[in-house]
């Protein structure tokens, strides 16, 4: 079973691989992510039976928290049923998730700003070296050539100084944190490709 | 032609990685320190010493998506941490935002209780889906880094900014959070709010530092080949330019 799922994972990847570079593999590779999304849409219904089997655990064993824990189940049934009864372009469905989902995640977002801040202040504490001081340094001379101040702006901040950290250094070590993010892709893809690694049946 | 020298980097990497960890000693190999992988395996090993909880996050790209790379790292550095956790008093947790990279995190804590001789130890719910959207998955594990007795958490894998809010919550519960992924603007959000941030491809170099092995090391020692080789064609056609020949 083991080499079964070696030489289906090899031979998929390699398929869809190929299909990038050679035009009459096209086709199969279209073929195969067909596939493929059918199959991910499967695991999302045993992933929402994960999420389902640790809550009913958590309500079990009466754990912290688990009255949420009950609400979430609540939620995900009724909206399970009704979704399934009434469709999902149904204009209460839809008022449910704009009035209920889109909010609470709106509100999360929010936070950021405050966790953000929290986090930038706490950031000496955590580790006082050079770095985070260049790294803080940055930040308040881009909130600084961004604002608009009583008196109007500050023009080298906002004709020079911003461009220049925005569009020479933060953008250049964007590019090669992204080149060294696509090199370790890149590899990780190889392996898995060739088998080395197996991230199914926990190889 | 983009197409070409696309297959043309494919092979040769292949080749290259296959040779080197054909021909190198694994032993021969020189890692430079990474403060955010010292600080993982330090907190690690006295989380299992101290029978706390190890949660590693593997974020939630789809793995069909191109944020897949980082995920499948993460699940790497799964594999290690389950061989070498499950004997702790309370195994390593696996949490994702994405349900087929939950099922694979379950295959991998699952192996590691068989690599002990142990299997029958293994529950399913330490392999869990958080949540189907960056935020809600962030809101459900943030209560888990506070109630499920952990000392250290891994974000390794695709997250957005939503990551501060972990990164809030193992600071309120004084929890060791190293931080990893391959979001730019979410690399400053860690930087800055994380015990200790892994920058860049330092995330990929996870497994070899914590396990060695001849493919990962190969695999390091391939990604600096041909990191040299991208800085070489950078300089010279920024040289080429100059001199207004392209």
């Amino acid at each position: 079973m083991y080499i079964v799922a070696l030489i289906f994972a090899a031979i998929g990847g390699l398929l869809v691989l190929a299909g990038y570079f050679f035009a009459p593999l096209g086709e199969l590779q279209r073929l195969i992510l067909d596939w493929a999304i059918i199959v991910a849409g499967a695991a999302m219904l045993v992933g929402i039976f994960n999420l389902v089997l640790v809550h009913a655990t958590r309500i079990q064993s009466r754990a912290k928290g688990s009255s949420y824990s009950m609400i979430l189940l609540l939620a995900l049934f009724s909206t399970f049923v009704f979704g399934i009864m009434l469709g999902p372009d149904n204009p209460g469905i839809r008022r449910l998730v704009n009035t209920v989902v889109v909010p609470a995640e709106s509100s999360l977002m929010a936070l950021l700003a405050v966790s953000l801040l929290y986090g930038s202040v706490r950031l000496l504490q955590r580790r006082l070296n050079l770095m985070s001081g260049v790294f803080l340094a940055t930040a308040a001379l881009m909130l600084i050539a961004s604002a608009t101040l009583p008196f109007g702006e500050i023009g080298v901040m906002s004709t020079f100084v911003r461009p220049w950290l925005q569009h020479v250094l933060a953008l250049g070590g964007a590019r090669g944190l992204l080149i060294g993010v696509a090199l370790g892709t890149l590899l990780t893809g190889i392996r898995v490709l060739i088998g080395a690694d197996r991230p199914y049946q926990g190889g | 032609m983009t197409g070409w020298v696309g297959l043309g980097a494919l092979l040769f990497s292949t080749v290259l990685l296959i040779a080197i960890a054909r021909l190198r000693r694994p032993s021969a190999a020189r890692f430079r320190p990474i403060s955010g992988l010292t600080s993982l395996y330090r907190a690690f090993g006295h989380s299992v010493e101290g029978g706390t909880r190890l949660i590693i996050a593997l974020g939630g790209p789809s793995l069909l998506s191109r944020s897949a790379g980082p995920a499948l790292a993460g699940l790497r550095l799964l594999k290690e941490i389950a061989q070498r956790g499950t004997g702790s008093d309370l195994p390593p947790l696996a949490v994702s935002g994405e349900p087929s990279l939950a099922l694979l995190s379950q295959d991998t804590l699952h192996a590691g209780y068989r690599a002990i001789g142990a299997p029958e130890f293994f529950q399913p719910v330490t392999g869990r889906v958080a949540g189907l959207t960056p935020f809600s998955s962030s809101a459900a594990t943030m209560p888990m880094i506070s109630d499920e007795q952990a000392s250290v958490a891994a974000l390794i894998g695709h997250f957005g900014v939503e990551s501060a809010l972990l990164a809030e919550a193992a600071e309120r519960s004084n929890v060791v959070l190293i931080g990893a992924t391959d979001d730019p603007a979410a690399q400053a959000v860690l930087y800055a709010t994380s015990t200790d941030p892994l920058v860049g491809e330092e995330l990929f170099a996870a497994p070899a530092y914590f396990a060695g092995g001849a493919m990962p090391l190969a695999s390091l020692t391939v990604q600096d080949v041909l990191r040299w080789i991208i800085i070489a064609v950078v300089l010279l056609g920024a040289a080429l330019k100059l001199l207004q020949i392209i």
